[in-house]
């Protein structure tokens, strides 16, 4: 039998349809897959034994031709999601040992639709990080190695990038035949991007965040990392729906996605904005946005510049919102009701020693700049102007749009992925600067999709990124089908994780 | 604007995260280092800018004041550091 993790997701679908194996025989070549694959750090906690429980339940259906869109279809879940019974960290040692009694709404309907679950995708500690160093479980090593100036593979350490590295390592190394992700500021896209993958993050309220750890919540969606456009669209039709556990949830009948893939792009106008044409982007990443431009216009598609002028603040806006949001959410984890607890003299000695003790460094950082721009006298200077910049950020896509813009495409990141230990370790804002075409999005609440459209000059994969109306994810499937299409096939290195 | 060590160690004791002596000038720079990233926030122009509440406009759904969730004890303390007769312990915090 051919190698079942080599199947994309729709593959693996209608080979369960057609009967050519079984959910048991596919979910047991990705269990012994990711047990070789230790080395790579992808998963906190593997659930063999449920996934295999799962795949024989799936079996039964499918020999009844019954069971949902997923059905027997082996995922994995970033750590990030609640899952009843199962350890749940967001990859910080605050939560370490900690047992969700509860079921994300999310991974709730993926299991409705028939998923299995092959474990918990590690992640940047409380998805903070765009290189998933910052977990306390340990970096996830990307599959793809750099080339040298000679030509010859390093074995230096690529990061799959964060915060959802775990998910992309996995989805590329074929640990997975998807995976569920989470994106604050670019955490679904940057880290398809560095590893070749597709990645979307729908529209803001699209997915339910209920029962998922919260980072930002005006900002954190959930959505898809997948290898094939196609994939991400099915698995986002599982993952998204109304909620009425998440107050900010989208009340309209979620789209079948996957009949956009392969629809014709012609006639749509793409937006091609030229504040994101950064002064020293490199001369690669401005040639592949460049040849993503011809290869929409050969499809049909119509292309204009447009501005978008207040571009430039939105990063650093984004530095006041995210912490801001993410000091009051994470004022839970204080050592009374779950997670770790370090004893002290009294009361607010045990609160200063956990979550000293208990968070990273990064996450400390974080709750800190939140902690200061949100106190007496900071609150309008800092916070409030931060989401009038967003008013402002969100107008600017507003007035595109209104003038006919369908999307809009730009490159994923400024750089393919870098080594372990090259980037931010003196100067965090080195590190955020990865998210400079991606934030905007979470700023303005649309959607994004990533999408790999060509390799770097030292071997590494590259993506464009399609921004998309609020709740227009479909045209976004349809004009990221056409990128995949034109671009040349990604192949990832033989393997040598085992 | 920039902050003084002092005013780290006031951040530190809001935010209720422990820093020691050693750690305190290294914060304070990398606290530096971010307020001085979104310090080009201040030439933007907001006058009369509402700050954002939602993507798309959209009325908040309710629903009514009632019961229904409870008697999940056993839920609610599972993961409980410390936990006895059916309630967290906590230090003492009266003295």
């Amino acid at each position: 039998m051919t190698d079942l993790t080599r199947l994309t997701l729709a593959q693996a679908r209608d080979g369960l349809k057609a009967k050519s194996f079984t959910s048991v025989e596919l979910t047991q070549a990705h269990i012994d897959a990711v047990a070789r694959a230790k080395q790579l750090n992808c998963y906190i906690v593997e659930t063999p034994e449920k996934a295999l429980a799962q795949a024989k339940a799936s079996d039964a259906k499918l020999a009844k031709a019954e069971g949902g869109a997923l059905e027997g279809l082996p995922l994995g879940i970033k750590d990030l999601y609640c899952t009843e019974g199962v350890q749940t960290t967001a990859g910080s040692h605050i939560l370490e040992g900690f047992v969700p009694q509860y079921e994300s709404t999310v991974t709730t309907n993926l299991w409705r639709d028939g998923a299995v679950m092959l474990g918990k995708l590690n992640l940047d500690e409380f998805a903070m990080g765009s290189s998933n160093e910052t977990s306390y479980f340990g970096p996830v090593v990307s599959p793809w190695r750099r080339k040298g100036a000679d030509g010859k593979i390093s074995d230096a350490k690529i990061v799959p990038g964060g915060s959802s590295g775990g998910s992309s390592a996995a989805v590329a190394a074929h640990l997975c035949l998807g995976a569920t992700a989470t994106d604050t500021g670019g955490s679904i896209r940057q880290p398809a991007a560095f590893t070749g993958t597709v990645g979307i993050k729908p529209t803001y309220g699209r997915c339910s965040r209920w029962g998922i750890v919260a980072f930002a919540s005006s900002l954190d969606q959930a959505g898809p990392i997948a290898r094939t456009v196609r994939d991400a669209a099915i698995l986002l039709r599982s993952m998204a729906g109304h909620d009425a556990k998440d107050t900010t949830s989208f009340d309209a009948p979620v789209p079948d996605y996957e009949k956009s893939v392969g629809a014709s792009v012609k006639g749509k106008v793409i937006g091609i904005p030229k504040e994101y044409r950064l002064d020293g982007m490199s001369a690669e990443i401005a040639a592949l946005w460049d040849q993503g431009v011809a290869w929409l216009r050969a499809a049909g598609a119509e292309i204009r510049e447009i501005s978008l002028p207040h571009t430039r603040h939105a990063l650093p806006a984004y530095y006041i919102v995210a912490p801001a949001e993410a000091s009051s959410n994470l004022a839970r984890y204080d050592g009374i009701r779950y997670g770790l607890r370090k004893t002290g003299k009294d009361i607010a000695d045990l609160y200063e020693k956990t979550r000293a003790e208990g968070f990273g460094k990064e996450v400390r950082r974080r709750i800190m700049i939140g902690t200061y721009v949100l106190s007496a006298g900071y609150y309008d200077a800092y916070y409030l102007r931060a989401q009038k910049i967003r008013t402002l950020i969100k107008r600017d896509f507003d007035l595109a749009y209104a003038a006919g813009v369908d999307a809009i495409l730009t490159p994923a990141t400024p750089s393919p992925a870098f080594a372990q230990g090259e980037k931010g370790s003196s100067d965090p804002v080195e590190m955020y600067l990865n998210d400079v075409f991606t934030v905007t999005v979470n700023m303005a609440g649309l959607p994004g999709l990533v999408v790999p459209a060509g390799m770097s000059s030292d071997g590494l994969p590259l993506g464009l990124q399609l921004i998309g109306r609020p709740f227009e994810e479909e045209t976004l499937f349809s004009l990221g089908e056409a990128i995949e299409q034109a671009a040349p096939k990604i192949v990832l290195p033989e393997s040598w994780w085992g | 604007m920039s902050v003084d060590l002092a005013t780290v160690r006031r951040i530190a004791h809001l935010a209720r995260i422990s820093v020691s002596a050693d750690e305190a000038p290294h914060l304070q720079n990398e606290l530096n280092a971010i307020l001085g990233f979104v310090e080009e926030l201040n030439s933007v122009d907001v006058e009369g800018v509402e700050p954002m509440t939602s993507v798309l406009p959209m009325r908040m759904k309710k629903r009514a004041d009632e019961i229904t969730d409870g008697d999940i004890v056993e839920k609610v303390l599972a993961n409980a550091p410390a936990r006895e007769d059916g309630f967290f312990v906590v230090p003492k915090v009266i003295e």
